[in-house]
């Protein structure tokens, strides 16, 4: 495959990026997009160019590194998968792929196509935890059963990954189902419902503070979300709010 | 430096209580004038950090990537294993122990290993409380399944992202004290040195990855939790980013490496499918509790296979060749990842694969679907069900049980692995070897403990599935955070450690020059290049199979290989910035480093045992044969300088408890 890729280049936090054309030959369809990119890259180091940046890791879509705005799409163009396991023979030859970092003022842009997430990490600081103590002196596991509907939905909620597509996606840059999968994993556990309370009131201030928008309940975080994690989590979370903030 | 092991005495059971009894404590007003750095925030940096943090040390966590959460742990698929005999299938901690040392061949120590089983059940509880969503059956209960090795079903487990769930789990455990202000978490840093003063380990150098800075971070203790070193093969299942660096930096400065050759080829991974392929994906061991693997038994049908002129599902029950089930009955397809990686290969040694590469056999799961359909069509009473309908209601059975693994799978291969069998080859996964320990996890440095997959001391030859998460946890939340405070204990009047002392001038002197050196040198290869070179020659020398000629012949081209390396490399743009291809080329010469030692280990064990196959050492049927007169012993390796000086000590394994026979899943 013949393509042509346009990249967002940026030198750092400070300066002004700019889209940059790269031609691309050769590449095969097993490949999967980011082994494009190392193509690219190899290319341009060889010839004595700076390679262009982007987050990645595990490259099997559960680190949650990897991001990037492809043709306008967080992670691209196919549905419950992240960049890494996008692969080429979703594109066909001489088509021109844009490539942009996450946008959302949350996320500044550390070079090119990497960008700052740390705003997420402070949210979960805020409350996106149990109180116990890892001491290992607690009841034992099977002490509380829990209903395998409710321990299945908030495994499906605690498996996001963290890598902003949903704030990518948003026209608000919200943060909502990112805050609620947490909030909702939570929630649906009785260990979680003793802090339910304060759980979510500092979570949702913290996600303010970090200057996250509104949800407004369009859904493309859903349709975008790599984990297929529900906005049915939204939904809960505005009700755990809602209760919390009566409780007050 | 002799190796001194400080394993307790008395009776097995009673060993770990009995040192916890005895070893020093340190006050909880002590505690907060006492700094530890936890480099690496996987299971065991991220479950230690936030339990020292909780006894009340200061915490510094250090991790590359950009939030703890991402750490490699969050990759494990299959499950956690704990003697919890939940089932009532007569597990128990006994068991347990006796599995992994039997699984690791006779090469691990009996101390570690009991007791890794015994804290294994607090794990459970531990996990449940801080709300890891495990699954459950529909009574309300945790579930269990099985995994290689072992006759029980001991592995708990959260779909196919345990590890994610466990991760997660640690990480807002460490979450809960960076809002205390207990642990100070330092994300995109690297660490690339350590720093010894008077003999003791003092803190470390990092850089900054946003900045490129170098700083320096001082503390009383420090402990290395940064994983295995898999990726010196360059294509593994490891994350791009996961290195052998801070090992092999407190490795320079004096902590013994052990068994470096000892490293686990995991049986079931996607089959690797070009020149392109940067990383490899596992398909989780727990998918052969209900896959059965399988290649042509004709010749004939292996080549019609691999031309594409025949299907896997042309090939009657008759014409195919359950290779495990017919070696190892007792068994089957769930034996340990050595014994499923050696038979795969010698499989498709002969000629069987069954894709183009001729490397890659069937992993099936046409039986497990009918099975589990006729079981759920007699539950919803459903009277003569078509084959269709049966087949369909046990695909559901099976997504609900591997549903994220068959995805993945279907989108990397873009096949349907519900319809046809799945392909899979063995990969490089983990490393059993790593920097040697006493019982407290305490290297050969006072102040430098290492804990999980970076130290060595509890899988011997080969890891049991769905043990690493246990021995990561175990070590981060149950052992280190107690037997670091035996140390410590000397520690309490000591005060802050300052960073301008003269050993962090030199230390991070060493740094720079290391850094300017690549990124003024003016050759014209990626980093890439020569980190595929290196893979080359690991996975073809000192792979799957080993033998003398082959192993000199790595140590001399590897050698050569890290000469040209630094003549030939090319490290774009500066170092005061964000700069990916300078990380890669100061961890890819770290690799160029420990690829000769991994090897000149491999030639020196002249035996074979789990994970080690030296091909001049096996039974007449093909199974590994060990050399318990000669090698008996963990080999720790002390650095003077090319690793192909290193100097050999000998810590000699002894079992009182448990009978050493030669291994058998027959």
């Amino acid at each position: 495959m013949k393509l042509t890729l346009k990249i967002w280049r940026q030198k750092n936090a400070a300066s002004k990026g700019s889209m940059q054309t790269y031609p691309i030959d050769g590449i095969d369809g097993d490949m999967s997009f980011l082994e494009m990119l190392d193509v690219l890259n190899t290319e341009l180091i060889e010839k004595g160019e700076e390679p262009v940046v982007f987050d990645h890791d595990c490259r099997e879509g559960i680190c949650g590194a990897c991001s990037l705005q492809i043709n306008g799409e967080p992670h691209g163009p196919d549905r419950l998968v992240t960049t890494c396991q996008l692969h080429m023979r979703k594109f066909n030859d001489g088509d021109t792929i844009v490539i942009e970092p996450f946008r959302a003022k949350a996320f500044p842009v550390i070079k090119d196509l990497m960008v700052d997430r740390s705003a997420f990490d402070r949210i979960q600081q805020a409350g996106g935890y149990i109180s116990v103590n890892t001491s290992g002196n607690t009841i034992d596991a099977n002490a509380i059963p829990i209903e395998k509907e409710d321990a299945d939905e908030a495994f499906n909620a605690a498996t996001c990954i963290g890598c902003g597509a949903c704030v990518a996606a948003c026209k608000n840059a919200s943060a909502m189902l990112f805050t609620s999968a947490k909030v909702s994993q939570y929630a649906l556990l009785p260990q979680g419902r003793v802090e339910a309370t304060r759980r979510v009131l500092n979570m949702v201030e913290q996600m303010d503070k970090e200057g996250f928008g509104n949800c407004t309940n369009t859904g493309a975080c859903e349709v975008e979300c790599p984990k297929g994690i529900s906005l049915e989590n939204i939904a809960r979370m505005n009700r755990e709010y809602l209760s919390a903030s009566l409780k007050g | 430096m002799s190796l001194e092991s400080i394993l307790p005495k008395g009776p097995l059971a009673d060993k770990w209580t009995k040192h916890k009894n005895e070893i020093n404590l340190v006050n909880p007003a002590n505690k907060r004038n006492i700094d530890v750095i936890v480099v690496g925030t996987g299971l065991a940096g991220g479950s230690a950090a936030a339990t020292l943090a909780e006894l009340g040390y200061n915490v510094k966590t250090f991790c590359y990537q950009d939030s703890p959460r991402r750490a490699h742990s969050i990759a494990a698929q299959g499950g956690i294993n704990a003697a919890k005999n939940y089932q009532g299938d007569g597990d128990s901690t006994y068991r347990l122990f006796y599995d992994t040392i039997k699984g690791g061949d006779y090469r691990s120590r009996e101390e570690n290993v009991y007791r890794l089983a015994e804290v294994s059940a607090n794990i459970i509880d531990q996990c449940v409380a801080q709300g890891v969503p495990f699954a459950r059956e529909y009574g309300g209960l945790l579930d269990n399944r099985s995994f290689g090795g072992v006759l029980v079903s001991r592995t708990f487990y959260a779909k196919g992202q345990t590890g994610q769930q466990l991760l997660l789990g640690a990480y807002s455990a460490m979450n809960r004290q960076i809002n205390r202000g207990k642990i100070k978490s330092y994300n995109r840093h690297e660490m690339l040195d350590l720093v010894v003063v008077d003999g003791k380990a003092r803190g470390i150098i990092a850089r900054d990855l946003i900045s490129g800075e170098i700083e320096r971070h001082s503390a009383h203790a420090v402990v290395i939790a940064t994983g295995g070193y898999g990726n010196v093969f360059f294509l593994s299942t490891n994350a791009m980013g996961s290195n052998v660096t801070a090992a092999w930096k407190i490795h320079k400065r004096g902590a013994h490496f052990a068994n470096p050759c000892y490293t686990q080829i995991h049986p079931t991974c996607i089959p690797v499918s070009g020149d392109h392929q940067s990383k490899l994906t596992l398909m989780s061991e727990s998918l052969r509790n209900d896959g059965r693997i399988w290649v042509p038994k004709k010749m004939e049908d292996a080549v019609a296979i691999r031309e594409g002129k025949k299907k896997p599902t042309d090939l009657s029950e008759e014409e195919r060749d359950y290779y495990l089930e017919r070696r190892y009955p007792s068994f089957g397809n769930l034996v340990p990842r050595d014994v499923a990686s050696r038979a795969a290969k010698e499989r498709c040694d002969a000629g069987f694969g069954v894709n183009k590469t001729g490397e890659a056999v069937y992993l099936d799961f046409s039986s497990a679907i009918m099975r589990y359909g006729k079981e759920q069509a007699a539950i919803q009473h459903i009277e003569n069900p078509s084959q269709d309908a049966i087949r369909e209601l046990g695909e559901k059975v099976i997504e609900n049980k591997y549903g994220n693994l068959f995805q993945m799978y279907e989108k990397i291969v873009d096949e349907n692995p519900y319809k046809t069998p799945m392909m899979i080859y063995p990969a490089v996964h983990y490393t059993m070897g790593g920097i040697w320990v006493d019982y407290n996890l305490q290297t050969t440095i006072p102040g430098c403990y290492a804990a999980g997959e970076a130290n060595f001391s509890d899988h011997g030859a080969n890891r049991l599935g769905a043990s690493a998460l246990m021995q990561g946890l175990a070590d981060g939340y149950f052992v280190l955070p107690y037997t670091i405070g035996d140390y410590l204990a000397n520690d309490i009047r000591t005060g802050a450690i300052s960073t301008d002392l003269p050993e962090f001038e030199a230390a991070e002197k060493n740094v720079r020059g290391q850094l300017e050196k690549l990124i003024n040198n003016n050759g014209t290869k990626s980093v890439d290049h020569f980190h595929k070179r290196l893979g080359k020659i690991m996975w073809n020398k000192v792979g799957m199979a080993r033998n003398e000629k082959g192993l000199t012949e790595a140590i001399s081209e590897i050698k050569t290989l890290r000469e040209e390396f630094y003549k030939e490399v090319r490290v774009p743009g500066e170092m005061n910035e964000m700069n990916p291809e300078l990380e890669k080329a100061m961890r890819v010469a770290d690799f160029l480093e420990l690829g000769e030692l991994f090897a000149k280990d491999a030639l020196h064990r002249n035996e074979s045992c789990g994970g080690h196959f030296r091909e001049e050492y096996q039974t007449e049927e093909g199974e590994a044969l060990r050399d318990d007169e000669n090698f008996m012993y963990v080999a720790a390796w002390e650095y003077k300088g090319e690793p192909s000086d290193a100097v050999l000590h000998k810590e000699h394994l002894e079992y009182e408890n448990i009978e050493v026979k030669t291994r058998s899943y027959k």
